[in-house]
């Protein structure tokens, strides 16, 4: 795709969605709504690339798209013009506010996410619906076939309808649980793409521009922030994770020079906002992210902080209590106290024995002790532990380092 | 507005004199969204019936439940709401969530 007419791409889509979001609300119908976008979508491709993009873009697809829905529910024999009229689509398109149509994008965030659907339904249709993903890319995404997709969000979006999940912004005594929806549903998919065996760079991609329209949308949520900063910052370090054979590299082995600078400066600026904003009720999103900014501010591996990593973890500790953060918090330990204080404080966790990283991490530190044995049995009840091949295959080249 | 079935699964027993209470108590404070419903004699006193071989077969009546299991329907409400966030509101007020759990599902028009 050229530039010019990927820049073309990006307004349509952007655009669209905010068309799409106002849409909703007035048809009441996602599915309407959605169909009805998607031509008038298909139609500025065709037109724009031709005649030149309109002064305003987004009130020439709001126009298209009222236009396309209207023909639908005539279309539909079940329907009648009146239902139409009722809607207040054959008039000339609205002059809204951008308050509006915020507020109309933030319900439609909301309806993505809700808590009545499962997190794998959030994303699938924060995918489609938020992101404009078509089925193909969706399907893709999701590793799936395009079929079984069309299948899984037609059966999304008949939840909604029949359902009545709403599509309206949560009060403010059910905000915080809410937005913890939808910063869970966001991370997910970021790590769903950092996961995936060959980094599934779009799905990465994809969640930070969910994250900048978030921050965007809601910009006195310092969670929002941490979230988006969080994912700058791991995705800064994306290139220098795996080596040219797709080997894993440790941060402490990455070449620091090839950390994304752009992505760091934005990160780092984002967590400073977003721990000022939250002050001493900071949460797990801004504390992981100043997590991440404390590791992507050492210029090596040995000038980290690693003082104020483990108060980080202390304080992340209160608001998520789970034996995955003890784990980072021993190894964090180990760094500033030396391996045995590392080792005795994981050694304490007793429910991570199906965890490969708990095994690999303790490896590491008998390692560090000169107990060799030891570590060679813990590395093999790591692999015992069917972790994912990259990080298989480091195991066994650790194991074969200490032979 | 949607209409709900709330279906209430909670342990197998006859309910208490203080269950009893606590149901009349939601029943008066959701009077307004309550359009039906009732609670239901524990599984001993049931009887699964089905026609064999479709319309006009074998009619087969069997002794329980049509599925044993440790939770079971105990009972149902019909519910009116705005949406699902009003319906959970209210779902989440019957005494059989508590200790059970309450399936939500929207009716068919019929």
């Amino acid at each position: 795709m050229t530039e010019a007419s990927s820049a073309l791409a990006e307004t349509v889509r952007d655009e669209g969605r905010r068309v799409l979001a106002t849409l909703i609300r007035t048809t009441g119908s996602v599915t309407l709504a959605e169909d009805a976008v998607q031509e008038a979508v298909v139609e500025a491709l065709e037109h724009w690339p031709v005649e030149g993009t309109p002064d305003n873009p987004r009130a020439w697809l709001t126009t298209v798209a009222r236009r396309k829905a209207v023909d639908m529910i005539r279309r539909d024999a079940h329907r009648t013009d009146k239902e139409a009229a009722a809607m207040d689509l054959t008039g000339p398109a609205p002059d809204l506010p951008e308050s509006v149509v915020r507020d109309d994008l933030l319900r439609l965030v909301f309806t993505c996410c809700h808590p009545s659907l499962s997190h794998a339904s959030q994303t699938t249709l924060s995918l489609n619906t938020l992101c404009g993903l078509r089925v193909a890319d969706c399907a893709r995404l999701m590793l799936t076939t395009e079929a079984a997709m069309a299948r899984r969000l037609g059966r999304i979006k008949h939840k909604i309808a029949v359902a009545g999940i709403p599509y309206r912004i949560p009060s403010d005594a059910e905000l915080p649980e809410r937005l913890d929806a939808v910063g869970s549903t966001v991370y997910l998919m970021f790590t769903a793409g950092i996961a995936g065996e060959a980094v599934r760079a779009e799905l990465c991609d994809e969640a930070i521009r969910l994250g900048r329209l978030l921050v965007d949308l809601m910009p006195d949520e310092s969670s929002l922030q941490g979230l988006l900063a969080l994912m700058l910052l791991t995705d800064a370090r994306r290139t220098t994770r795996t080596d040219v054979s797709g080997d894993l590299v440790l941060l402490a082995d990455q070449d620091r020079t090839q950390w994304d600078g752009a992505l760091v400066a934005e990160g780092l600026g984002l967590v400073e906002t977003a721990l000022t904003r939250s002050r001493h009720r900071a949460g797990r999103f801004e504390l992981q992210a100043a997590i991440a900014a404390a590791h992507a501010s050492a210029a090596s591996s040995a000038d980290t902080d690693w003082a104020d990593i483990v108060r980080l973890y202390d304080a992340l500790l209160l608001v998520e209590p789970t034996d995955v953060v003890r784990l980072n918090r021993g190894v964090a330990l180990g760094e500033r106290d030396g391996p045995a204080a590392g080792l005795a404080a994981i050694d304490d966790l007793d429910g991570l024995g199906r965890f490969h990283l708990w095994h690999a991490c303790r490896a590491e530190l008998l390692v560090r002790l000169g107990r060799h044995d030891e570590a060679r049995t813990a590395f093999d009840s790591a692999i015992a532990c069917s972790p994912p091949a990259a990080d298989l295959r480091h195991l066994e080249r650790r194991i074969a380092a200490i032979r | 507005m949607t209409q709900y079935a709330a279906l209430i699964y909670t342990a197998d027993t006859s309910p208490t004199a203080e269950t009893g209470t606590l149901y009349e108590e939601f029943g008066t404070n959701n009077a307004a969204s309550i359009r039906g419903g009732a609670g239901l004699h524990p599984t001993s006193t049931a009887t699964t019936v089905r026609v064999e071989g479709g319309r006009g077969g074998d009619v087969v009546t069997t002794d329980g439940p049509f599925a044993e299991a440790r939770e079971v329907l105990a009972g149902f409400y019909l519910l009116e709401a705005a949406d699902l966030d009003e319906a959970v509101t209210i779902a989440a007020q019957i005494p059989g969530a508590w200790g059970g759990s309450v399936e939500l599902r929207p009716t068919l028009d019929m």
